[in-house]
C-alpha cells in the first residue's frame, strides 16, 4: 500500500448503544502514514470510533473498510493489522514485562517473539526491568509497555487513545517523542486525546466529533477556515485613522484596534504585508513588533464546539 | 489455536494462583476432602467395628449395591461410599474460584479490551480461561481420589470393600461427572463474573449452585436418595447437556460487544 492510499475508509458509519446514538454518520477517509487526531468532549464517540475501526464493536449502520478489508466481514484479518492502545494501559500486574509481552506475541501467532520483546524493550527503556512485575512500573513505564504491546506484532495501524493521559511531563514528552518517531517511520496513527497541544504537534489532520463529524482538516487549514490569517502590528501608538487606512488596502479583511496593537485579516500575508507596512509608516506610526498572530487548535476546537472563550498566541 | 489456548491458560495460572486465596482454595481444599474421608476410614476401617450392626442399619436400597457383603462390610462399604459427593465438590468449588478471579480479575484491571483486539476467538478466549480452571479442578479430584482409594487400601482390611471404590459408579463419579461439574462451574461463573465486580460476591453467587450438590449428599446420609450407577449415569446425562446450554450461553456472553458495551 502506497503513501496517501486510503488505508481506513468509513461510510455513514453509526453505532447506537441501547437507542442512544454514539457515532452518526461518520464518513472520512485515512492515507497511509498519516497521524490522523480524534478530538471531541467527553463521550463525543471518539473511543467507540476506535473500537469500531478495531472490530471490537459491530456497527449499528454504515460501512468502513481497515487496511483494506471490510469491518464486519474480514474482522479477524483486521485485528492482525491494527495495534491498539486503549485508554486504560490493561497489562497484567502479575506478569513482568517480558511475560506481558510474551503472551500477546503468541496471541499474535508470531514466531520471533523474544527479538521482538527485546527490540522494543530496549528502544522503551524497560530493558533492565524486563523480569519485574508490571505492577511495580510506574504509570508512564506501565503506558510505554501498553504501547509496546500495540506494536509487538508491527502493525500498519495504531490506535491510541489517551496515550498521555495522567502522565507527568516528562512520561508525555517520552511518550510524544516516540509517538512522532513512529510517525517519522511511516505509521497510520489514530490518536485520540483531549491534549490539543498534543494533536497540533503530532497530527497531519484531525477530525473534530460530538457524535457527528464537526470538522475535519489539517489543525492549520482549520484555523484558517475558523480565523482567516491575521497579523498583529504593535504599534508605539494607535491614533485614529491607521485602522480605516489599512482595511482599504487590497488582500485586507477586517481590523481591529486591541490597546496599543492592530489586528488584521490578511489574504496572504507574504505578499500583502509590506504594503501594509509601509501605508502604517506614511500615515506616522511608529511599528515596534509584527507577527502572525497564531491561534491554537484549542481556539478551533472551542468555536466548533461553540464554547468560545478565546485565547491567542503571536508567532513571529 | 492451540497455542492460543495454550498461552492463556499459562497467563491464567501465573496470574491467578499469585492470589493467596485462590491458591490455598485450589491447594487445601482437595486435600482436606481428601483427608477427611481417610481420617474417617482410619477410625473405622475394620469392619470388625461394624460387627455389631445389621443390614437394618444400612438404608434398604443400598443393601442391594452390597450384594454378598455382610452387614459389618456392608455397612463400611456404605460408609466409603458417602464420601463420593465430597470429591465432587472439589470439581465445583476449584474452577468457581479461579474463574471468578479471573474474569472478574480482567474486568477491574481492564485487561479484556487489548486481549479482544488481537485476533484471538472468542472461543479461544472461553476455552482457555475455562480450561485454567477446569484442569486444576480435575487433576486436584482424581489425585484427590486416588490417594484414597490408596488410603483405603492400606486402611480397610476387606479387599472386596475396597475394590468397590473402583467399581463404574464411581469411576462415573470421579471421570466423567466431576469434570463435567467443573465444566458447570466455569460456565456459571462466566455468567455470574459478567455482572459483578468483586470476585468474592462472583464466588458466593456461583456457591449457590453448590446447593444440589450438598443436598444429594445429606439425601444420601439420610437415605432419601441413593446414589447408585444409575443415578450418577443420568447425573452425568444431565450435567452434560446443562454443559451444553450454559457454555452456549456463556460464550454469547462473552462476545467483544457484549463485553465491551454491557458488562458493568
Amino acid at each position: 500500500m502506497n503513501e496517501s492510499e486510503p488505508i481506513i475508509v468509513t461510510e455513514k458509519l453509526t453505532k447506537e448503544f441501547n437507542g442512544v446514538t454514539a457515532v452518526k454518520d461518520l464518513s472520512l477517509t485515512i492515507s497511509q502514514g498519516e497521524v490522523f487526531g480524534l478530538l471531541g468532549p467527553n463521550g463525543a464517540g471518539k473511543t467507540t470510533t476506535v473500537r469500531l475501526l478495531a472490530a471490537l464493536l459491530v456497527p449499528s449502520a454504515g460501512e468502513a473498510w481497515v487496511a483494506g478489508y471490510r469491518l464486519g466481514k474480514d474482522n479477524q484479518k483486521i485485528r492482525r493489522r491494527i495495534g491498539l492502545l486503549p485508554e486504560a494501559p490493561g497489562l497484567y500486574d502479575g506478569l513482568s514485562a517480558v511475560q506481558n509481552l510474551a503472551f500477546f506475541g503468541e496471541m499474535y501467532g508470531l514466531q520471533d517473539i523474544p527479538a521482538r520483546i527485546q527490540n522494543y524493550l530496549e528502544l522503551l527503556g524497560l530493558w533492565q526491568r524486563r523480569f519485574e512485575p508490571v505492577g511495580t512500573f510506574s504509570k508512564g513505564m506501565r503506558q510505554k509497555l501498553a504501547i509496546a504491546r500495540a506494536l509487538i506484532h508491527e502493525p500498519e495501524i495504531l490506535f491510541l487513545d489517551e496515550p498521555t493521559s495522567g502522565l507527568d511531563p516528562q512520561a508525555t514528552r517520552l511518550v510524544r517523542e516516540f509517538i512522532a518517531g513512529l510517525r517519522d517511520q511511516g505509521r497510520t496513527i489514530i490518536l485520540c486525546t483531549h491534549n490539543l497541544e498534543e494533536a497540533d504537534r503530532l497530527c497531519d489532520r484531525v477530525a473534530v466529533l460530538k457524535g457527528r463529524l464537526l470538522a475535519l482538516d489539517a489543525p492549520s487549514q482549520l484555523r484558517r477556515k475558523l480565523f482567516g490569517r491575521q497579523v498583529v502590528f504593535h504599534l508605539a501608538e494607535v491614533f485614529p485613522g491607521l485602522a480605516d487606512s489599512l482595511e482599504k488596502l487590497p488582500g485586507v479583511g477586517r481590523v481591529e484596534v486591541i490597546e496599543n496593537k492592530i489586528l488584521a485579516s490578511v489574504e496572504k500575508p507574504e505578499i500583502h504585508n509590506p504594503a501594509l507596512i509601509r501605508d502604517l509608516i506614511e500615515n506616522g506610526a511608529e511599528v515596534q513588533f509584527v507577527g502572525e498572530l497564531k491561534r491554537r487548535l484549542e481556539d478551533v476546537y472551542l468555536e466548533l464546539l461553540g464554547l468560545t472563550e478565546g485565547s491567542d498566541d503571536e508567532q513571529d | 489455536m492451540m497455542n492460543r489456548i495454550k498461552a492463556i491458560v499459562i497467563k491464567e495460572w501465573r496470574e491467578v494462583f499469585k492470589n493467596r486465596f485462590v491458591f490455598f482454595t485450589v491447594a487445601f481444599l482437595p486435600l482436606i476432602m481428601t483427608a477427611l474421608p481417610l481420617l474417617m476410614l482410619y477410625f473405622f476401617g475394620d469392619s470388625g467395628d461394624f460387627s455389631e450392626v445389621s443390614s437394618a442399619d444400612v438404608p434398604p436400597q443400598f443393601v442391594i449395591l452390597c450384594g454378598d457383603l455382610g452387614a459389618g462390610d456392608c455397612t463400611l462399604y456404605f460408609l466409603v461410599t458417602q464420601f463420593i459427593l465430597l470429591f465432587m465438590m472439589v470439581p465445583v468449588i476449584v474452577p468457581t474460584t479461579i474463574s471468578s478471579y479471573s474474569i472478574v480479575g480482567e474486568k477491574t484491571t481492564r485487561t479484556l479490551e487489548p486481549l479482544l483486539a488481537t485476533p484471538v476467538t472468542t472461543l479461544e478466549v472461553l476455552i482457555g480461561k475455562g480450561l485454567a480452571g477446569v484442569i486444576p479442578a480435575v487433576l486436584a479430584t482424581w489425585i484427590g481420589y486416588l490417594v484414597y482409594a490408596g488410603g483405603a487400601f492400606l486402611l480397610v482390611s476387606n479387599p472386596t470393600v475396597v475394590s468397590k471404590l473402583f467399581d463404574p459408579l464411581w469411576m462415573t463419579a470421579i471421570f466423567l461427572v466431576g469434570p463435567l461439574l467443573s465444566l458447570l462451574g466455569v460456565s456459571v461463573s462466566v455468567m455470574i463474573s459478567s455482572r459483578v465486580n468483586d470476585p468474592r460476591v462472583a464466588e458466593q453467587i456461583a456457591g449457590v449452585f453448590m446447593l444440589p450438590v450438598i443436598g444429594l449428599f445429606v439425601g444420601q446420609i439420610t437415605g432419601l436418595i441413593l446414589v447408585d450407577e444409575r443415578f450418577i449415569l443420568w447425573m452425568a446425562i444431565g450435567l452434560a447437556l446443562l454443559d451444553v446450554v450454559l457454555f452456549y450461553f456463556a460464550v454469547q456472553i462473552f462476545q467483544r460487544e457484549t463485553i465491551l458495551s454491557r458488562w458493568k
